[in-house]
């Protein structure tokens, strides 16, 4: 596989292991640690898949992802959303939001390579 | 079948439960036979003094023989019915015969007596799961401890997948995911001990509810803090309002309410909800211009704006402190949870009014967390002399959280929820560590 990944996680041991199954698979993964200065860092790698945490420090995901829907520039980015909270109702904000994919923590590694393959059309 | 039928089953039952003749009975109470079978077929009222007369003749306190002295009985035992109904148990001939309630009650008065027992119980552990379900959705601390041990579970599961399922990873990348497999170990066994000593300490009671407080607190939560009952030209009288609410189980928690719902009319009177709502639209939420216009006190109007309609004012938090900080009165706001148990943030501006009675305070907070949210607050101290001059003074203070409007200036002052919860490194106004990784 080939193309551009960014990771948006404030776990660094979350993010190390996304980071490294994904690069594994062939991926460039860049990776930003907290929900501010996120759009720029978008704007910046101009990703194929961003990869979204939910929970960040500085801005919240469904925060980001509003703003990136918002972009007509970035709107066509589609996002996977990471999420803490795997109940309905977070899962429904994400995807109210814009999110293309929802996978509650903790997840299968596998899982996250197949999502981000199916999103960039892989 | 009417209830005034009663007293003459229980006097039937009774007297055959002890072997005594229907005509010994009679002479013992000085009535004839035949006047007896018609109490006893509930066709004569019984009077006080035969009440009295026959109760000491069957052995019995007179309150078991009294109309209306197996209320809750019934009703319980039409609750169970009703239960029954409400879950569509089958057939129409499995139905429980409510129609002979009276006849079960007397004829098997223990079986009825533990039915309804059991139907009170079940009741009350339906309230409790709710109640929990609630706690569990909305404690900070839970969620907090919660989110700290999926991040570690999820850290780990991932990392030690790499591990186990490749044989080629790097030595140095396998080096570090043993140390990061190593540190989120320890991770989640401090967060599942935190959890642990958190759910440990959690009081319990029927309800669920662990205090008095919480348990007002989760009735005036289901009504979203107003009492419309209480806005009306002609209030709904107090005790019409605190009685048969199911989250007041205790006593303790009915008084709390009583006395809440007395100052909620007070301060609807002083500022009657139309009036209040029309200065609202053409001042704003500006506690000072509003509290001047109606010629009142800030703490009324905080209360008041606490206390709108669903939609009718901004979404506005309300929390308010005795003079030793014990948080009396918690009203969330979206993003802001005042901490369940134990004291909140010293840093909140609830507390910088405490110390300054009768000056008023307006910060813009951010609120520390994954996700920091900024607070326009309100706080003031009022003291009272309820004693008299000599008397003890009393402080009480209170802080009203509205969201803030406008960009960050970088001036906010920075607080916590309370420090257990609260991921803000080295602040100086600490207390106890925190069960959140990034706290010290």
């Amino acid at each position: 596989m080939s193309g551009r990944v960014l990771l948006i996680e404030d776990e660094p041991h979350i993010a190390e292991a996304i980071r490294y199954i994904l690069a594994r698979d062939g991926w460039a993964v860049a990776s930003h640690a907290e929900g501010q200065g996120a759009l720029e860092a978008i704007r910046r790698e101009a990703p194929d898949v961003l990869v979204l945490d939910m929970m960040l420090p500085g801005r919240s995901g469904i925060d980001i992802l509003e703003d990136l829907r918002a972009d007509p520039a970035l709107s066509g980015i589609p996002v996977l959303v990471l999420s803490a909270n795997g109940q309905g109702e977070a899962r429904m904000a994400a995807e109210g939001a814009g999110a293309a994919r929802f996978i509650a923590k903790p997840f299968a590694n596998a899982d996250i390579v197949a999502a981000v393959r199916q999103m960039a059309g892989a | 079948m009417v209830r005034s039928a009663l007293t003459g089953t229980r006097v039937r039952e009774r007297r055959q439960r002890i072997g005594l003749k229907q005509a010994d009975l009679a002479r013992a109470v000085g009535v004839s036979p035949a006047y007896l079978n018609l109490i006893e077929h509930n066709r004569r009222r019984v009077g006080a003094d035969l009440l009295v007369s026959l109760a000491n003749a069957l052995g019995v306190g007179e309150a078991a023989l009294a109309e209306g002295a197996d209320s809750a009985l019934f009703e319980g035992l039409r609750e169970a019915a009703a239960g029954a109904a409400g879950a569509e148990t089958g057939a129409a001939e499995s139905a429980p015969e409510t129609d002979r309630i009276e006849e079960f009650v007397g004829r098997f008065p223990g079986w009825a007596a533990l039915l309804a027992e059991r139907q009170a119980r079940i009741g009350a552990l339906e309230r409790a799961v709710t109640a929990l379900s609630e706690r569990m959705a909305h404690d900070p601390h839970l969620s907090a401890a919660l989110h700290e041990v999926v991040s570690a579970v999820t850290s780990i599961r991932s990392t030690a997948a790499i591990l186990a399922e490749s044989e080629d990873v790097d030595p140095e990348w396998r080096a570090q995911f043993h140390r990061n497999v190593y540190e989120d170990s320890i991770r989640l066994s401090d967060a599942a001990d935190a959890l642990t000593a958190y759910l440990d300490a959690s009081p319990g009671n029927e309800t669920g509810l662990s205090s008095p407080q919480e348990e007002v607190e989760a009735w005036l939560a289901r009504s979203g803090y107003h009492i419309a009952g209480l806005e009306r030209p002609h209030p709904t009288p107090s005790a019409a309002l605190v009685a048969g609410v199911p989250e007041l189980a205790s006593d303790a928690a009915r008084k709390l309410a009583l006395a809440h719902v007395a100052r909620y009319r007070a301060d609807a009177e002083a500022l009657p909800l139309d009036a209040f709502l029309r200065a609202l639209a053409e001042t704003g939420p500006d506690p000072a211009a509003l509290a001047e216009r109606f010629g009142t006190g800030l703490p009324r109007v905080f209360r008041r704006l606490a206390t709108l309609p669903e939609g009718a004012g901004p979404p506005v938090g309300l929390v308010v402190c005795d003079a030793s900080g014990t948080l009396t009165f918690r009203r969330p706001a979206p993003a802001f949870a005042p901490p369940r148990h134990g004291a909140a943030c010293p840093l909140w501006p609830l507390y910088a009014a405490l110390a300054r009675p009768m000056v008023p305070i307006r910060t813009t907070v951010e609120m520390a967390g994954r996700v920091p949210v900024r607070f326009l607050t309100y706080a003031y101290a009022e003291t009272r002399f309820p004693g008299g001059f000599d008397g003890p003074q009393v402080t009480e203070a209170l802080m009203l959280v509205l969201p803030a409007q406008g960009p960050r200036t970088g001036g906010e002052r920075i607080v916590g929820a309370a420090c257990r919860i609260c991921p803000r490194a080295g602040c100086v106004a600490r207390r106890e560590p925190s069960i959140v990784g990034a706290g010290d």
